[in-house]
């Protein structure tokens, strides 16, 4: 069966696109990557709401700020690396502190900048963005999911960042589906072991699911699409009907959802906790399907985490 | 809108309440607030047009402080505007005041934005201005900022923007002390030929003793009526005016008066006897 792919990204364009037409406070700002983050389609149709800022993300986050005060919703745009990194400490101490109605979009997130090296992986955009109060996070799993993430976060007030990938990942997502911000999807129903994912990485969860299958193990799969707030009650329902939990981050393992899902269950129901993504390294040039098996983070390494879990399970 | 005589005199208050909130805190940044005092007393009482009364009076002209050490002078001129009791100017910085060390939006009415990291509040009032001229509506922003805090690279990102995008509805002030916490300006990291990089960028440039409240009240009357491209007001200013033993010494950015110094410095501003 051969399955849909496209970029996040692309969701994130159409997203905006829908924007233009529904809400005319929706302004889009990006910092000279419009075509890469798809901010151009945007662009193309809204030429007097789109601004770009030049390769200045901190000018850039700063003046969405500005135009958060003059009642409009701008989403900032550009790379996750330089948008969660370079400009942290605007998103943190205007928009944050503030409690500003800034949307900030980081494109090229994880592992799918592959080819530009570990300069250009945001691999830490996650645990920055999630430690900032007032923030939403959003790590959308498919272009569908994006498009409804996108359209979704304008329909709140407060500072929310949305991470996008660059390469084309399989569209498993329905447009019809509902999608509501802070609540988690059960996307395959289980009862020995949960992995609780986010982003384009939930798809190699469905598949670990259907191998586990094959071999008599029920594994739920939870699309914790908004890491924060996060869903405490499907992690603790998860934690309760399963009894062992596989985190799945595209990111650095310190501070992502992996994270977040333990600091909430040690506090509450503690169970045993198996967490995959990237363990404290900067990655190197390549295919992000290359990078993905080299660094653990396909389906069999969920499969063998998941038996893992399993054998620490003692409820 | 005051005459001149009477803005001299609110300036005085303001520089007494920035001596006494400072010292009441025993902690806070009195050097840089004193130099911005005509700036501020003459933005607030004549030239801005918002309603004390109603902070989030939402056809107002806003203000952004991006040097937020400085608040003393800001919130010292909203209270002598009336945005609140002079009273509550005692409790700067102290645990659950409105006060805070660097200001807050989320606390107290009347300030537009959060600040303290320093060279992010010329962004913010580009931000805005082009809100307004997408809104097309005729309210303004002012931006005030430190010499120091232009060593940031953001603000030359922002100081970029507001010519390309002919934001002619910002405008700019730079107190320029010449004084940093490590030293002079000059010495730290060199802002000369200041207006003339401003020019380099596009912006109308208005140099002016930002101590002299008619020269205040005509550099902001010239940038408003300046179209096409945002202003820049480069005021000459003096660290600690107006407290004799302050002026021009580095080390009272973040130092402030005990006792006995505030006495001194309250004589110094009001005359001895007063």
């Amino acid at each position: 069966m051969s399955v849909k792919m496209l970029p996040t990204r692309d969701g994130y364009g159409h997203g905006l696109v829908e924007l233009g037409a529904t809400n005319p406070e929706v302004i889009v700002l990006d910092a000279d990557l419009a075509k890469s983050t798809r901010s151009d389609w945007f662009q193309a149709k809204y030429p007097d709401r789109f601004f770009d800022i030049g390769i200045a993300e901190q000018d850039m986050i700063g003046t969405a700020a500005g135009l958060a005060l003059g009642g409009k919703i701008p989403f900032a745009t550009t790379y996750a690396v330089f948008v969660a990194g370079r400009a942290w400490d605007q998103v943190r101490t205007t928009v944050c502190y503030s409690n500003l109605n800034v949307k900030i979009a980081g494109a090229h997130g994880g592992i799918s900048a592959g080819g530009d090296g570990a300069t250009h992986q945001a691999l830490e955009d996650v645990a920055l963005m999630r430690v900032l109060p007032n923030m939403t996070v959003i790590l959308p799993c498919d272009a569908n999911e994006a498009k409804k993430a996108t359209i979704a976060v304008s329909k709140i007030h407060g500072p929310c960042y949305l991470r996008f990938a660059r390469e084309a990942t399989p569209v498993f997502t329905e447009e019809s589906d509902p999608y509501v911000i802070g609540k988690a999807i059960e996307m395959k129903p289980g009862k020995d072991v949960t992995f609780i994912a986010a982003g384009p990485l939930l798809y190699e969860a469905m598949l670990a699911h259907e191998q586990l299958a094959a071999e008599g193990i029920s594994a739920r799969v939870i699309n914790m699409h908004t890491v924060k707030p996060m869903d405490e009650k499907a992690v603790l329902a998860a934690a309760k009907e399963t009894g062992a939990i596989v985190t799945i981050d595209e990111a650095q393992l310190a501070g992502g959802l992996g994270s977040a899902v333990a600091e909430y269950l040690v506090g509450n129901y503690p169970v045993p906790v198996e967490m995959v993504g990237i363990k404290d390294t900067f990655l190197e040039c390549g295919l992000p399907e290359e990078l993905a098996v080299k660094y653990h983070l396909v389906a069999k390494d969920f499969v063998l985490a998941a038996k893992k879990v399993l054998s620490r399970k003692t409820r | 809108m005051e005459n001149i005589e009477r803005l001299k005199e609110i300036c005085k208050d303001v520089r007494a309440d920035i001596v006494r909130m400072t010292n009441a805190a025993a902690s806070g940044h009195p050097g840089g607030s004193l130099s911005a005092v005509e700036a501020m007393v003459t933005l607030y009482c004549n030239v801005m047009n918002h309603r004390p009364s109603e902070p989030a009076w939402p056809e107002r002209d806003r203000f952004f402080l991006s040097k937020g050490h400085a608040c003393p002078v800001t919130y010292a001129t909203m209270a002598r505007a009336g945005f609140f009791p002079v009273e509550e100017l005692l409790t700067l910085r102290k645990l659950g005041t409105r006060l805070q060390g660097h200001p807050s939006c989320m606390t107290l009415p009347g300030i537009e934005v959060s600040s303290g990291s320093l060279g992010q509040g010329l962004s913010v009032a580009n931000g805005f201005a082009l809100s307004a001229k997408i809104n097309k509506k005729p309210y303004r922003a002012y931006c005030l900022m430190g010499d120091g805090e232009l060593q940031e690279g953001q603000i030359w990102e922002a100081m970029m923007t507001a010519p390309h995008y002919k934001l002619d509805n910002v405008c700019a002030i730079v107190d320029y002390n010449n004084l940093q916490i490590d030293g002079t300006v000059e010495q730290v990291m060199g802002l000369a030929p200041l207006a003339d990089k401003w020019r380099a960028f596009n912006w109308h440039v208005i140099e002016c003793d930002g101590h002299d409240v008619s020269q205040m009240l005509a550099a902001y009357e010239e940038a408003k009526q300046t179209k096409g491209k945002p202003s820049a007001i480069i005021m000459k200013t003096i660290k600690g005016k107006g407290v004799s033993f302050m002026e021009n010494v580095a080390g009272w950015h973040g130092r402030v008066c005990n006792q006995d110094e505030m006495k001194l410095a309250l004589e110094d501003i009001y005359g001895k006897g007063n």
